[in-house]
């Protein structure tokens, strides 16, 4: 009835697993119970869980992504904790198989967990309103997207209470995730949730593909469009290319593991690096998925507090598609020590160099932006300003392990961990934190604190430097990625002090928290009535903060790169429409959760081998499929008249508004006042 | 090649050892012209790289500092976007740079490939390693002799190592000598290196393999010539002999294996090895360190 599922998969034995469960289980008791008694269930339902608005698909990603940035931090904290005092006779507090586990969902998690969801999140509410469109191409299908990497979520979380997840790494490396060695549930948790999150992610590629390129507003030809519009067009082209080779990597897995046969098997005719091959024909592609967006966002940040165009558009938008081409002729550089031979490994090391030139003309294209420019110094500026000087410094560690030969000293070392978090950390996730807070007052209608946002930003910042640059040193000292004990005192200095940084790091996590506390609770004070707090150039600067759901009562006509800046220099930007139209949005369909939680339970049933389950979630899933597919009501339409009442109750709040963020030297935001008045 | 050469010198690397220390820092203090020239190739880069990332940096903060907002002295022109002085020098010096350390990758991923055997007046000496978890196991074929847990071989000699895995994927890393290579199951891979100087190094497994991983590390001893005929006639007189079944009790996980050595060893036992895992998964390789199965404590 439960296949191999039984009371001892619950890892009662280990202490810091229960506790961290008997937490968690606390706080979630606690917030269903506060959903409960304030009667918030149909809210939710309505208002979120079924909703197709790109908008609230946008925020419930955001929110899935910062809540696994807690899990995936707080397993960092325990691995700092751990190597800063397991030396020699000390072995710390962390079994080998635990330690496993941890550093093992940390990578899981924060790349397809964390980052991913975040800029999903962050394409969810800024494209749409970035090209001028109402919805995406897809709504219902990105409900879909969303789901799914909810429920992959939701089985990595349960992997802690149930069994346990894989040690064999994110990027579980056969034959070790092979069934003769790890014979346990935690390979098939990674396995089944990377499977399902990374339908939601290929779904999502598709969603964002066909969008950007039928759905842009009239006169926003392709050289018109943001730069994070083409940074997230590229990144999809990417998604849809690369995500399929993880697809048929894990089925291969999966066969494996489940049907006995021999695809990554040393023997019996199955080829190991095979696996290894597939994975990182997905796995470098990958990172560029999650860089390019987030470069995007620098573009678009960098553009608006230096209050000045983007310095060499063409330029930026070529070198986009050049790095989205090269990341499909890299990927080897990640097992050179394979010993592929010269040829082999030369190509692929200069193919990874090359990738410097355009990633170099980015950096200078967002200098020169700011030179001659008035630069603003906002939190999310702050991010920004961090992100190129420290990533600069990853670039140039990166080149080093490019090259075989340095390479082979330095691979699967703490150098190359110091190297790749010196990218994600300041490419990434700064990226995605400066979009965070630049569009949250066009989420929510209410800006982010700044003071505690730069409190935020320096904790980040300055633990960064302390927690990864001892751990470049350690590369040179021969130190090993991984390691749970070792046996070298010369290393321990170097880790107390990368634990030191975690701490800091712990700071500025603490400043965000209250950052988001602080922020709500002033939200009446500071209210953005101007749909426009940051003098914004782009578009989604045109519709008021948050944005009524069909975004645009007219469709925008564009005529420049910086559409909106070049409406309020001309005085049209608030132009009342002579009048207005019936507009048809996309109807709140329950489908797609249905379709999330099958595939949960599906993930779940097939880790346990609950077989009578697995069909009938497989067969819920196919069924909800059906089911929404024979729908023809999917869509409502709203009148004319209340789209008039809308748009008249936001002009009447844009005329008695002063605008507090603003730069009033700025020409563009006084003709702005201008054209409102 | 001949423009960098004069970048780097001996001079600049020991200047960061000193600045470092040495005996700690095994990568940045190379006792095998392997790892030399791998340390070599990193200077040289990081030193071209530096052209661009310094002026990166420095820009980075002086133009938000200059250009900022409350300075009204500063040149504002907020429909400056295109200058194809900028744009040119921003994409050719990079390049440049770039194209330098092509080059410089090109040449050294042939010359540094550690399947390529070293030069030298010295006959080589062929070294078989073999990965269990989590234990190494070290065949000297021509002097039919085996160790576990422990490497010695003569200073200025080419050892060619022969690598393979009798059960998941590691890397076969001495941190001072330079390259390290993966080892797979089934599969053969070639690592060449050669001390310069004699002293007590480590080895290690670079690659996470299991539960046991951290404890596959082993000392590496470089001898003299005459200390290591000594240290093989020695070995001589170990009663114990590597057969099929010695080696399947190597052969089951666990951690701890103490450092032994054979006086003698079964007829191709690498080949077989290699074999082995290709042709069947019946060779016992567990996967979980618990008391039951591991052995020699």
């Amino acid at each position: 009835m439960l296949g191999k599922l039984t009371f001892s998969a619950i890892p009662s034995t280990e202490p810091i697993v229960m506790t961290t469960l008997l937490v968690m289980l606390i706080i979630g008791t606690g917030i269903l119970a506060i959903i409960t008694y304030y009667k918030k269930w149909t809210y939710l339902w309505q208002e979120w869980f079924t909703s197709l608005d790109h908008k609230k698909i946008g925020i419930m990603y955001i929110v899935i992504a910062l809540i696994m940035l807690l899990r995936g931090f707080s397993d960092a904290v325990l691995m700092r904790m751990q190597q800063s005092i397991a030396e020699g006779h000390s072995h710390g507090f962390l079994t080998p198989s635990h330690f496993s586990q941890i550093f093992s969902a940390h990578g899981s998690i924060m790349i397809i967990f964390m980052a991913m969801p975040f800029m999903a999140g962050l394409m969810n509410i800024v494209v749409p309103q970035q090209i001028g469109a109402r919805d995406v191409a897809f709504p219902f299908m990105n409900s879909v997207s969303l789901m799914l990497t909810a429920a992959g979520a939701g089985l990595v979380m349960i992997s802690m209470a149930l069994g346990e997840f894989t040690h064999a790494g994110w990027a579980g490396y056969a034959p070790l995730t092979e069934k003769l060695f790890s014979p346990s549930s935690g390979v098939d948790y990674w396995m089944w949730s990377f499977q399902i999150a990374g339908v939601g992610s290929l779904l999502t590629g598709i969603n964002f593909l066909v969008t950007i390129l039928k759905m842009r507003a009239p006169g926003m030809t392709l050289m018109r469009m943001p730069v994070f519009v083409w940074t997230v067009l590229v990144s999809s082209v990417l998604i849809v290319l690369a995500f399929p080779v993880l697809t048929v990597a894990l089925a291969l897995l999966a066969l494996d593991r489940y049907a006995d046969m021999h695809f990554y098997t040393s023997g019996m005719g199955g080829n190991i690096m095979m696996y290894v091959n597939l994975f990182w024909v997905w796995g470098h592609p990958e990172v560029y998925i999650l860089v390019l967006p987030a470069f995007g966002v620098f573009s678009e940040v960098v553009a608006t507090f230096s209050s000045k165009r983007i310095f060499g558009y063409k330029s930026l938008v070529y070198a986009t598609a050049c790095i989205g081409v090269l990341s499909f002729t890299v990927w080897l550089h990640h097992f050179f020590t394979m010993g592929a031979g010269g040829d082999v490994n030369a190509f692929f090391g200069i193919a990874t160099i090359l990738i410097a030139i355009p990633t170099g003309v980015k950096i200078f294209n967002w200098l020169f932006t700011m030179y001659r420019g008035r630069v603003r110094f906002t939190a999310t500026m702050h991010w920004t300003i961090g992100f190129l000087t420290t990533f600069a410094i990853g670039g140039m560690t990166g080149m080093l392990l490019a090259i075989p030969p340095a390479d082979f000293v330095l691979h699967n070392s703490l150098f190359l961990i110091a190297h790749f978090h010196n990218m994600l950390i300041p490419g990434v996730l700064f990226g995605f934190f400066a979009g965070y807070s630049y569009w949250f007052p066009k989420a929510f209608g209410f800006p982010l604190n700044e003071k505690w946002g730069k409190r935020a930003f320096w904790g980040w910042q300055i633990g960064f430097y302390v927690a990864f640059m001892p751990l470049y040193m350690l590369g040179f000292m021969g130190m090993p990625r991984r390691m749970e004990h070792y046996n070298n005192p010369a290393w321990q200095p170097y880790l107390i002090v990368a634990a030191i940084g975690t701490a800091i790091i712990l700071i500025g996590i603490i400043c965000q928290n209250i950052q988001l506390y602080v922020s709500i609770r002033d939200r009446h004070k500071t209210r953005d009535l101007t749909g426009d707090p940051w003098d914004g150039r782009t578009l989604e600067w045109a519709s008021s903060s948050p944005p009524p759901v069909y975004n645009f009562a007219v469709i925008p006509e564009v005529h420049d790169l910086d559409a909106f800046t070049d409406m309020k220099e001309k005085g049209i930007a608030h132009k009342r429409p002579e009048k207005y139209r019936d507009i048809v949005m996309p109807r709140n369909a329950p489908h797609g959760i249905v379709i999330g939680a099958f595939a949960f339970l599906f993930g779940f049933a097939t880790v346990w081998y609950i077989w009578w389950l697995a069909i009938v979630s497989l067969i819920g899933i196919i069924a909800s499929i059906v089911v929404r597919s024979q729908q023809e009501d999917t869509e409502y339409v709203i009148t004319a008249e209340e789209v008039k009442a809308i748009e008249d109750e936001r002009f009447r709040l844009l005329v008695s508004t002063e605008r507090p963020y603003v730069n009033t030297d700025s020409k563009s935001s006084q003709t702005y006042i201008e054209a409102i008045t | 090649m001949k423009a960098t050469r004069f970048l780097s010198g001996t001079s600049l690397i020991c200047f960061v050892i000193s600045l470092t220390g040495c005996q700690n820092v095994p990568v940045l203090n190379p006792k095998g012209p392997i790892g030399a020239a791998d340390l070599h190739l990193i200077f040289v880069s990081f030193v071209l790289m530096l052209l661009v990332v310094v002026p990166v940096i420095i820009m980075a903060i002086w133009f938000p500092i200059k250009y900022r907002a409350s300075n009204a002295n500063a040149h504002y022109d907020p429909k400056w976007s295109h200058s194809f002085r900028i744009e040119f020098i921003v994409w050719t010096v990079p390049a440049i740079i770039v194209g330098i350390m092509a080059v410089l990758t090109w040449r050294d991923s042939h010359r540094l490939d550690p399947f390529v055997p070293i030069k030298s007046a010295t006959k080589p000496i062929n070294i078989e390693a073999v990965s269990y978890n989590w234990k190494w196991l070290f065949i000297y074929p021509d002097q039919n002799i085996a160790t576990i847990n422990k490497l010695v071989f003569p200073v200025n000699t080419p050892i060619r190592f022969d690598v393979t895995s009798g059960s998941v994927v590691t890397s076969f890393f001495i941190p001072q000598l330079g390259s390290q290579i993966y080892a797979m199951g089934g599969k053969k891979s070639q690592l060449n290196l050669l001390a310069s100087e004699t002293g007590n190094y480590f080895g290690q497994n670079q690659q996470y393999s299991g539960d046991g991983f951290t404890e596959m590390n082993f000392p590496v001893k470089v001898t003299t010539q005459k200390g290591y005929k000594i240290w093989l006639q020695n070995i001589k007189q170990s009663p114990d002999k590597l057969d099929l079944t010695q080696l399947h009790k190597i052969s089951k996980p666990g951690i701890g294996y103490p450092v032994t050595a054979f006086s003698h060893v079964e007829p191709h036992l690498f080949n077989k090895i290699l074999a082995d895992l290709k042709m069947s998964s019946h060779v016992s390789r567990g996967y979980k360190l618990t008391s039951n199965n591991s052995e020699g404590y």
